[in-house]
């Protein structure tokens, strides 16, 4: 029956007034009960602040500790670093700091195959040749101590621990660096300027640079980094010399940087990694934030008559309103407290947890920002999520303390509704995008949320329409009662098909990523792709090379030459004119025209490209156009497709190469995209064969030999006939990227954890807060004289529906944005694993089914009064 | 109230009669001034139902003078309660006005209906309706609180506790006191504003006859005491017959308008 009274009366305006103090009052007192009921919200909101609490708090004791260590990291307040020895004009510049008083010191990092005759064990190590001085902040710890003084002795060398590990040799022992065969002196068991990736890679030996000179291990086109490290103290003074060489630097390809800069690019890369980690404690908190709206919409129908009576009472709907929202808030601060407590406790574990992933020690301390913005952020969910169905207070009418089914009539358009929706949207959007590593990502994690949450809303809806048209009309009488619970008045289908289907989705998606990201490595790795990558092949040294392969992988091997070249010029203007030009959408990218290109000459297009524009030698069309460019008499080039972009040049454009002094024009033929993933040797200029051929170069060569032994044979064998050649083992990356990647993985799913427990709060939330329907609802049933067993099979059959339905639609949904994101996120290709996905629903539904019975023992134990009492209070 | 008047009261609380006869006598004599607390005019309801207007109250007429005791009986569906929740403003009516107190209360908008009704009403209902997670003292004060009176309520707030037998439950929560004691508490809280008005929507219809007496000696007294004009809905007709005045409900006007034994 609905009200058709009139209201076309002129209304006085005056109104009840406002009694913040009174709603207050009111709220703490029905807290005392009220609240005790949905506590259990509590702890989703909880498991949620904790989680950002403590990701924010670990974000700031890393940046912290890294800018409070910046110069240790370093070793040093500046650097200046280029994969070429530094040229006169440098020299000239360091010459004159070292008169001014400052420290210099150069070390030149190669990577070599080292030998230990004594064990026969060989492996690519990095090898760096240091001069006295370095590093002049923190402490180096060796073996035997105090070693580091005297490693530079000629002859000598000190190791990384793992080296004598990985070779099976010990200090005293000696190992075969290039052309000389040096004594270990001992260990390098700390060397503060490490950055945990460094030594995951490839362990180092450590020597003199007179040692490695005479080594003879840099010969032309060796891939070798130098760098000067500078002991400035005055800040001022270092800016000085930015200032007064940038010039300089950038035309010598010189990268000059202080420490703090660095540490400022190493908090970067954890801060992008920690914005990744917030985004999955943010889902958590969300979960915690439909729960508690689930929640309130619950307690407010059962508060229904004491809101009629206050409304009876005087108290105007601001005033009914306030003392429910006041609830809320209390709630959100009991959550986002308990929040901040477990999240600063959490924060002493996340060191534990990414430990060898992190460059630094890190210390803890509790970061007031962190934990305002997490007790802020607890309360603001709890309270924008409570506010839709806290609206339902000023619905209540006073006439229902008289007749307790009255309904007023729905209001047709309510702007406060709108509002408080469009309130939880901005919410939702801002606190995405404060917390997701960049707006878009923000903003795209938001759209998928709320399109997520639509989704699983409307297969509630659904679920409700499907079982009350097509009831099980034949079913024996418990199920029929069970299933027609999902449609009946105030039933609760909704709100737990969106707490658990949220749930499933959130995790679903995690492990489906995470799943698909290791396949992804392996794939890489994987059979019929190459595993050894040998390189620095000197032109002669190729068929000694092939020799000493196995002979059955000898035809199979590739060679890719490379001819280290320069920009000259493009279209004939010179790299210094390109650089000056004002229109920043024509000028060339500082990088791409400096850079020192290492050029191959092909006549295929390799495994790892794609042709996507122009004709290739052979006259192959791109894929996405095949325009032919006449090169006339000039050799033609396929760039790859981004540097072109970068080098604002596209097909029929010219450029000239400098080549070791030569000058070769060249024509952009076509342009190839390059999936740099792949462990292949990629580049990003290739010149049609004839043209370089007789250039300086040396070779790389790739092989697949799939005995280990009989990898290791080739490798050992390489270090005696030519120590200049360096081997890669793929399998040994694979190794230490896993390494890496699985502690990635740890800390994901350890946060993953907190919305896998904050979805099953949420569950066991909904589920206790219609206990008291359910339980109303069973002891009638007993009264009327139902069996134990026909009321247990009456729950059975409703939360085995809903667990179902709600769970699937939520994994659904998960396999959809997962085949969304590989692609277009992590470009990979995606391929459904159904075993993950079936066992979370399995998981899931076991736990909906088993929660809900459980948290309806007291309905089987207990006569069918004293619930019925309890109820009706 | 003074100590003497509260002894009154309950003296005669205890002796049925008695004092009541004068005090109804300095009602009738205040009653002369013929000032009406309540008026009704044309009020008329309907609810629509499966698409077609069900009319409850048709085009009723009625006033009530003030401080007078009226009863409202009439057999299930007749109207009564609706015509309570009209009289007091809780639900709007098809068309006709109601005067509280000279005030057109429909000229409020809802939010200012609660304020009149903070100010001006007391309800008593069937099922008590005391706010079960506050403790008894605690629902006496909401309406008081309501008004902006807190602490300096507290006291009048426990006289009347202590008044309709309950000062020793002063902490005890509405779960764990009788029907009878719960429906103490809602008396008290009713008066606790002073109102001029008090709707009392079948205040017995959920006790036993000996406890549902002494609720309704307990409230006609306190009602006398305070001046207020009682409006009683009930089933009861015992009950009906104390008030001055009694209205019979029937297809949603008034059929019957005859005098109570309050009246004599």
């Amino acid at each position: 029956m609905s009200d058709s009274g009139h209201k076309t009366r002129q209304r006085r305006t005056i109104g009840a007034p406002l009694r913040p103090g009174f709603a207050f009052r009111l709220a703490m007192r029905e807290s005392r009960h009220g609240l005790r009921r949905i506590g259990v919200y509590v702890a989703s909101i909880t498991l949620g602040v904790g989680a950002l609490v403590s990701i924010h708090s670990f974000r700031d004791d890393f940046a912290r500790s890294v800018q409070e260590e910046a110069d240790v990291l370093m070793g040093a307040n500046a650097r200046l670093s280029g994969d070429v020895v530094p040229g006169p004009e440098i020299e000239e510049v360091l010459d004159s700091l070292r008169d001014a008083g400052a420290g210099v010191a150069r070390v030149t990092t190669a990577s070599s195959m080292i030998l230990a005759p004594s064990t026969e064990s060989v492996r690519l190590l990095q090898v760096r040749g240091i001069d006295p001085g370095y590093p002049f902040y923190g402490d180096v710890v060796t073996e035997p101590e105090g070693a580091w003084g005297q490693h530079l002795e000629p002859g000598q060398v000190l190791v990384d621990p793992a080296v004598l590990t990985q070779f099976g040799v010990d200090i005293g022992d000696s190992l075969t660096v290039g052309t000389l065969t040096l004594q270990i002196a001992g260990t390098v068991d700390d060397l503060p300027t490490d950055v945990a990736f460094q030594t995951a890679i490839g362990p180092r030996v450590h020597m003199s640079q007179e040692t490695l000179e005479a080594a003879e291990l840099i010969g032309f086109g060796s891939l070798a980094r130098h760098e000067v490290f500078l002991e400035i103290p005055d800040e001022n003074e270092r800016r000085a010399i930015r200032d007064r060489y940038d010039e300089l630097f950038q035309t010598s390809d010189v990268t000059f940087r202080t420490a703090e800069e660095q540490a400022q690019s190493l908090s970067n890369g954890v801060r992008f990694l920690g914005r990744f980690l917030a985004l999955v404690g943010l889902a958590a908190l969300l979960l915690g934030g439909v729960g508690v709206a689930s929640a309130i919409h619950v307690y407010i129908r059962e508060k229904r008559a004491s809101i009629a009576v206050l409304r009876c009472l005087g108290a105007g709907q601001g005033t009914a309103f306030l003392a429910y929202l006041s609830q809320a808030a209390l709630l959100g601060l009991i959550g986002a407290a308990s929040g901040v407590v477990l999240g600063v406790a959490l924060q002493e574990v996340m060191p534990i947890v990414l430990r060898g992933v992190l460059p630094v020690e890190v210390t803890t301390r509790i970061s007031v920002t962190s934990v305002g913005a997490g007790l802020g952020i607890g309360i603001w969910v709890a309270v924008v999520f409570a506010l839709i169905p806290l609206l339902q207070v000023r619905d209540v009418p006073p006439l229902a303390a008289l007749r307790q089914d009255f309904e007023p009539p729905r209001r047709r358009f309510d702007p406060l509704r709108l509002g408080a929706w469009t309130l939880l949207g901005a919410s939702v959007l801002s606190l995405c995008a404060y917390e997701a590593p960049n707006v878009e990502l923000g903003l795209a994690f938001a759209l998928s949320l709320a399109v997520a949450g639509a989704a699983i809303a409307s297969v509630g809806v659904g679920l409700m329409f499907v079982t009350r048209r097509y009831f099980p009309s034949r079913a024996s009488y418990p199920v029929r009662q069970g299933v027609s619970n999902l449609f009946r008045p105030q039933n609760q289908t909704i709100s737990v098909t969106l707490a658990l289907g949220f749930g499933a989705f959130v995790i679903g998606t995690i492990v489906q990523v995470e799943g698909a990201l290791r396949d992804d490595l392996t794939v890489s790795f994987g059979s019929g792709r190459p595993n050894l990558l040998l390189f620095d092949i000197q032109t002669d040294q190729l068929e000694g090379i092939r020799s000493l392969l196995p002979l059955d992988v000898r035809g199979e091997s590739e060679t890719s030459p490379i001819v280290t070249s320069r920009i000259a010029s493009i279209n004939g203007i010179e790299p210094d004119s390109l650089r000056s030009n004002p229109d920043p959408a024509a000028r060339p990218e500082a990088w791409a025209l400096r850079r020192e290109y290492r050029n191959t000459y092909r006549s295929y297009v390799g495994r790892a490209e794609e042709l996507v524009s122009g004709r290739w030698w052979d006259g192959t069309a791109g894929s996405e156009d095949g325009i032919e460019v006449d090169a006339g008499e000039l050799p033609r080039v396929s760039l790859e497709i981004d540097v072109a972009e970068s080098l604002r040049v596209g097909l029929g454009d010219t450029i000239t190469w400098n080549v070791s002094g030569a000058r070769i024009p060249t024509v952009i033929t076509s342009l190839r995209s390059v999936d740099w993933g792949q462990l292949e040797p990629n580049f990003f200029a290739i010149l049609e064969p004839g043209v370089l051929e007789s250039a300086p170069q040396n070779i790389v060569m790739v092989a697949r030999i799939e005995d280990p032994q009989a990898r290791a044979r080739v490798q050992r064998a390489l270090v005696g006939a030519f120590p200049n050649v360096s081997a890669l083992d793929f399998s040994r990356v694979q190794e230490a990227i896993d390494a890496v990647l699985s502690k990635v993985r740890q800390a994901v799913a350890f946060l993953g954890g907190f919305s896998a427990l904050a979805g099953i709060i949420v569950l066991i939330g909904a589920l206790a807060t219609s206990r008291m329907q359910r339980l109303r609802e069973g002891a009638l049933l007993r009264t009327l004289g139902a069996r134990q067993s026909q009321v247990m099979t009456v729950l059975f059959a409703e939360y085995l529906a809903l667990g179902s339905i709600a769970t699937a639609s939520g994994l659904i949904l998960a396999v959809v944005a997962a085949a969304l994101l590989m692609p277009n996120v992590f470009e990979i290709d995606y391929t459904l694993r159904p075993l993950p996905i079936l066992t979370i629903w399995g998981v899931v539904v076991c736990l909906t089914v088993l929660t809900g019975l459980v948290s309806s023992r007291d309905l089987l134990r207990r006569p069918p009064l004293p619930v019925l009492r309890e109820a009706s209070e | 109230m003074g100590e003497s008047e509260a002894a009154e009261v309950s003296a005669c609380g205890d002796t049925s009669g008695c004092e009541q006869a004068a005090v109804r006598a300095k009602a009738r004599v205040e009653r002369t001034r013929n000032v009406m607390m309540i008026v009704a005019e044309g009020l008329k309801k309907s609810y629509t139902s499966g698409g077609r207007p069900l009319p409850v109250l048709q085009s009723l007429d009625l006033s009530i003078e003030a401080d007078s005791f009226v009863s409202i009986v009439g057999p299930s569906g007749s109207g009564k309660t609706t015509l309570l929740g009209l009289l007091a403003g809780l639900d709007e009516p098809t068309s006709g006005r109601v005067l509280l107190d000279g005030e057109d209360i429909f000229s409020f908008s809802e939010d200012g209906r609660a304020a009149f009704r903070a100010e001006r009403v007391g309800f008593v209902f069937q099922t008590f309706h005391l706010l079960p997670t506050l403790t008894a003292l605690e629902n006496v004060l909401v309406p008081l609180e309501l008004r902006g009176e807190g602490n300096e309520a507290r006291g009048s707030a426990v006289s009347l506790l202590e008044r309709v037998g309950l000062g020793g439950r002063l902490d005890h929560f509405p779960s764990q006191l009788s029907g009878g004691e719960q429906q103490r508490v809602a008396l008290a809280r009713a008066f606790s504003n002073r109102p001029k008005i008090l709707f009392a929507d079948e205040p017995t219809g959920n006790l036993d006859h000996e406890t549902g007496a002494s609720i309704v000696e307990m409230l006609e007294h306190l009602n006398q005491e305070a001046n207020t004009t009682l409006v009683l809905v009930t089933h009861d007709l015992a009950l009906a017959e104390r008030a001055d005045r009694i209205l019979t409900l029937g297809g949603g006007r008034v059929v019957e308008d005859r005098p109570g034994e309050g009246s004599g």
